[in-house]
């Protein structure tokens, strides 16, 4: 131990000592760290468990609301024909199919015009009116569904009633319901879609081209198979708005509470039967319109379940 | 400058606060309009307004028992069983007539005859164009097309419906075994809409149309009202003698707890549906200066709204049936102390 240094081993242990360990600055700074990391931590796993406690609570106090009809009504809630709170009738078939058959045939709509409208942005349109046209779609999305009622009292159910009187007497029902719904989602339709087709690196695109492909070609084989998952998330979105939306639905459906198996005379939907009836009912009727809701929550969660499904099986399909 | 202007619209919003109480009610649509004029006469001349929002009866109903209104109306009497059940009581405040609403092109208004059985198979979606033998055999001197009837009905709890399904069950044994009578009705065919307003706007608007409105609706909308076969097998026009004429029936000193509907009544010149709204309050109130002020105005109305209410078709309590309601009814509204709010 015999060495030139001057330091003796205490004071060689005490200046390691200080190499390793960070200065009290330093110290407080990584505590503070630590103490922001686990507060980050913390709030997010917080937020992401309270849309789990919102869900639950949620199901749940639509469970315990609805439990009353369903064990007075038990099966009748689900075969009965109507939905006649003056008898204590409350059968949700007529609202369920019209829920159904509104949205599908919004969807049916919107599908085509929606590839229609993002295939022309992002194919076929000069640059110059792209972004014009772009912003129209998005500005469409913004307009409150309440306008969309409107216009559809005003606008769109005279007019159908006076150039289709055979098949629209009153111009409302489930078809006027389902074409304001369609107009309703082609915005998010379209902008999912586009913004997908947006992905397709232009190399594919341009060797396509190179090949002597027409644009309808690239479209059919190139574009379209690698964005067919991208645009049904888009189709989803569309059918979860068109299952829930209520006042401009209201406005146009009809609403008939009888179920008349019909596609263009009137109807109801679960969104505006509840909406119809909710704030005057008690008992019973107020129990069964809490059931219903949860009805159409069970719908749109299937909905979305079928949605990931499919997803999954595109994914599976698909080669990487 | 704009401070200034806010400093002034606060002032004169308290100093409007301060002065003047607003009335607070929800309910019926079928009184709305004779109540409205009221509540701008009597804001006129005492400066006190009144708030009343027509809903629905049923509306009124659960807003009266909630308890987020002074007063409920409803043109359902609710029974003595359920009024005693929710510390309410029930007093007729008007009374007017239902009638039947028609759109058809080239039938002139009023001269469309119906009977109670052809009202209701048409509600029941049994009869479906215009030129159907049970309707042309009704008015054998109207050439009436073969457009499709499109029956609109209210799509809410109301009392207008109430009346018409109640007339319609006394007249029609299907309509009763199969639809029933009530406030919600599910209605096998044509459209529901809000309110009588809606229901006004939705006959206007469809060639083909019938409808039923309380009767001020259909003269403010200019609508075709159509003539019905009373009990005594007269065809009459709705107006305020056949509504009279029915209401002359009303027998509301034996009524328990004021429970009366004045549907199908006899006589000659009777009007079929002709029916009270009625004013629901609680028995022990929380805010009696409320429950005192919505009194005051409702006996004004009942000294001074006589005219304006035959003037919109209805007709007015009669004397000896507001005397009644003060003594048998309004004596029954207390505070939490026990002490009657009304004193005349």
């Amino acid at each position: 131990m015999t060495t030139g240094s001057s330091v003796t081993p205490q004071a060689a242990e005490g200046d390691r000592m200080q190499k390793l360990s960070a200065s009290g600055h330093e110290r407080s700074a990584l505590k503070r760290n630590g103490l922001v990391d686990r507060v980050f931590e913390i709030t997010t796993r917080g937020s992401a468990l309270l849309v789990l406690l919102l869900l639950g609570t949620i199901t749940g106090s639509l469970i315990l609301a609805g439990w009353p009809a369903l064990s007075e009504l038990g099966l009748s809630f689900f075969t009965d024909d109507r939905w006649a709170a003056n008898v204590n009738r409350f059968g949700a078939l007529p609202a369920i199919y019209g829920t159904l058959v509104t949205s599908l045939i919004a969807i049916a709509i919107a599908i085509p015009v929606s590839l229609g409208i993002a295939i022309f942005l992002t194919e076929i349109c000069p640059p110059k009116l792209r972004r014009t046209i772009g912003t129209m779609v998005e500005l469409l999305a913004g307009v409150p569904s309440i306008i969309y009622g409107m216009w559809g009292m005003e606008v769109l159910a005279p007019f159908l009633q006076s150039h289709f009187p055979s098949v629209f007497p009153a111009g409302t029902g489930l078809t006027t319901a389902g074409l304001i719904l369609a107009i309703m989602i082609i915005p998010f339709i379209t902008a999912v879609t586009r913004d997908v087709m947006n992905t397709v690196p232009s190399i594919m695109r341009e060797s396509a081209y190179g090949l002597g492909c027409t644009t309808w070609e690239v479209v059919r084989h190139v574009i379209f198979p690698s964005v067919k998952a991208g645009m049904l998330g888009g189709v989803i979105l569309g059918l979860g708005r068109a299952l829930g939306e209520t006042m401009a639905v209201t406005f146009v459906i009809g609403n008939n509470l009888f179920l008349n198996a019909t596609v263009t005379g009137q109807g109801t939907s679960i969104a505006a039967l509840i909406a119809n009836q909710f704030s005057e009912a008690d008992g019973l009727q107020r129990s069964a319109l809490l059931l219903l809701g949860l009805v159409l929550f069970l719908i749109t969660f299937a909905v979305l379940a079928l949605a990931r499904f499919m997803l999954n099986r595109m994914n599976q399909r698909a080669p990487s | 400058m704009i401070k200034q202007v806010a400093a002034a619209f606060i002032a004169t919003s308290l100093a409007a606060t301060a002065s003047a109480a607003t009335i607070t009610g929800a309910g019926a649509t079928f009184p709305y309009p004779v109540y409205s004029q009221w509540a701008d006469g009597y804001q006129d001349e005492t400066g006190n307004g009144l708030n009343y929002q027509a809903i629905g009866s049923g509306g009124g109903i659960q807003q009266i028992t909630a308890g987020t209104v002074t007063f409920g109306a409803s043109d359902a009497p609710m029974t003595p069983e359920e009024l005693k059940k929710n510390n309410l009581v029930q007093w007729p405040q008007i009374m007017g007539g239902v009638v039947p609403v028609v759109h058809v092109e080239g039938v002139d208004n009023g001269a469309l005859r119906l009977d109670g059985e052809t009202l209701a198979d048409i509600y029941q979606g049994k009869i479906t164009t215009w030129n159907d033998d049970a309707i042309s055999q009704l008015n054998p001197d109207l050439t009436l097309p073969d457009t499709k009837i499109t029956p609109v009905y209210r799509a809410e709890g109301s009392g207008t419906n109430f009346l018409f399904t109640h007339y319609l069950a006394q007249v029609s044994d299907s309509f009763k075994n199969e639809i029933g009578e009530g406030k919600s009705v599910a209605w096998p065919a044509g459209v529901g809409a809000k309110a009588n307003g809606g229901v006004a706007n939705q006959v206007s608007g469809i060639n083909g149309a019938i409808g039923y409105v309380e009767s001020a609706y259909a003269e403010q909308n200019d609508l075709n009202v159509a003539q019905l076969k009373n009990q005594a097998g007269k065809f009459v026009a709705a107006n305020s003698d056949s509504f009279q004429a029915a209401a002359a029936n009303a027998d509301w000193k034996d009524a328990e707890g004021m429970y009366l509907v004045l549907t199908n009544q006899p006589g000659d010149k009777s009007w079929p549906i002709v029916g009270a709204s009625f004013i629901l309050m609680h028995t022990e109130v929380d805010d009696a200066k409320a429950a005192g002020d919505a009194l005051a105005f409702f006996d004004w109305s009942f000294k001074n709204g006589g005219d304006m209410a035959t003037d919109l078709n209805y007709i007015p309590m009669p004397d000896s049936v507001v005397s009644m309601v003060k003594q048998n009814v309004w004596s029954q509204i207390k505070d939490d102390s026990g002490k009657v709010i009304w004193q005349p």
